[in-house]
């Protein structure tokens, strides 16, 4: 039986070629991409590896246009495979809602206004893992000193596939420049 | 392409006696994210904890939240303000415990508004998530935490950098 935690004592692995190492707390970039000035209708992390037991995406954003929601999906899968659900509070009200048989992930609406980025981390948990569909959540919101809206998302993909590609996508106009979308990996 | 570890502690403080406040200075901008991450209690009543980057006592600031204590979740705003809040229940008390996870992403640019968000739990007053707004766009050098009230001693907060590729 393989040792998932260590209570006491000392444990050694083999430093020997093809050998994994396993590094406690291990947080590790894996990928940017700031939006240029032409802005971009989506952002993908591509060929990611396996090697890791959950992905966080850490970012900020905002539309060129207007206020938008950000449309999220794993492996270019576009089927109705996605279920999610949100609390979300707008300054006046707080609501729930919630989706079946979705095409699509999604995150809290986004802002436009000049300079007012919105922002939001993801975790992807244990999204190599074959035997089970994959989870993700979310925290993420805008304020726009008057107005804002704070979401805490749960979004499901309905699929046992290991997670090798993250499009996240503007419902409508672009990705505005100096948005940030960083992709992480963590051991464990 | 991985581009190595991250995730890194800048500084710690536990406080050995009450305090109204915590800051971290001289920030390194070499990051691109930070987490701040602190738990405690008040020594007198409920306290909304809150934040101010460098040294900004304005009205600089506003936030968005939505909480609840076991009732019917609420929600509620602040524009124009000198304390943008962290917790909208899920207030610090004198009887346990409460934590918060704030992130602060993209905190070094000099181009954006700086935006954080954050939650907030604590067990004797409930759960809360926050978003706010400091309208400048200086890279951050310095976080007051600001305690609404006063924070026990043996309050603890951790600021922590994360580099992206």
């Amino acid at each position: 039986m393989a040792i998932k935690s260590l209570k006491s004592g000392s444990y050694g692995r083999s430093v020997k070629a093809g050998n994994s190492i396993i590094l406690p707390g291990d947080y590790e970039s894996i990928a940017t991409t700031i939006v240029g000035a032409g802005g971009a209708s989506s952002v993908t992390f591509s060929s990611i590896p396996s090697t890791f037991t959950h992905l966080q995406i850490r970012y900020i954003n905002r539309n060129t246009t207007a206020i938008d929601s950000l449309i999220i999906r794993f492996n270019s899968d576009t089927g109705s495979n996605y279920v999610r659900h949100k609390l979300s509070g707008d300054g006046s009200s707080a609501s729930a809602a919630a989706a079946t048989s979705s095409t699509y992930m999604a995150s809290a609406d986004y802002p436009a206004g000049t300079s007012t980025f919105g922002a939001g981390v993801i975790d992807v948990l244990d999204y190599a893992n074959t035997n089970k569909y994959k989870t993700m959540r979310l925290l993420a919101g805008y304020d726009a000193n008057g107005s804002g809206i704070i979401d805490l998302r749960s979004n499901l993909w309905q699929s046992t596939s290991a997670v090798t590609r993250i499009d996240i996508t503007s419902n409508s106009n672009l990705f505005a420049q100096y948005s940030h979308f960083a992709l992480y990996g963590i051991r464990g | 392409m991985a581009a190595g570890r991250t995730y890194t502690p800048i500084a710690r403080t536990v406080l050995n006696t009450t305090e109204t406040s915590v800051t971290f200075s001289n920030i390194s901008s070499s990051y691109t994210d930070l987490i701040l991450i602190f738990t405690g209690m008040s020594a007198s009543g409920n306290i909304v904890n809150y934040l101010q980057f460098n040294g900004d006592t304005g009205t600089n600031y506003s936030w968005t939240a939505v909480g609840g204590s076991g009732g019917a979740a609420v929600s509620s705003l602040g524009s124009n303000a000198s304390q943008p809040r962290l917790d909208y229940y899920g207030y610090m008390n004198v009887n346990s415990e409460s934590n918060r996870i704030v992130h602060i992403n993209n905190y070094s640019n000099t181009t954006t508004y700086k935006t954080y968000i954050s939650r907030a739990n604590a067990v004797d007053n409930g759960t809360s998530l926050a978003v706010g707004l400091w309208r400048n766009t200086a890279a951050i050098t310095s976080i007051l935490v600001g305690g609404g009230g006063t924070f026990q001693a043996g309050a603890t907060f951790t600021l922590y950098g994360i580099a992206a590729a």
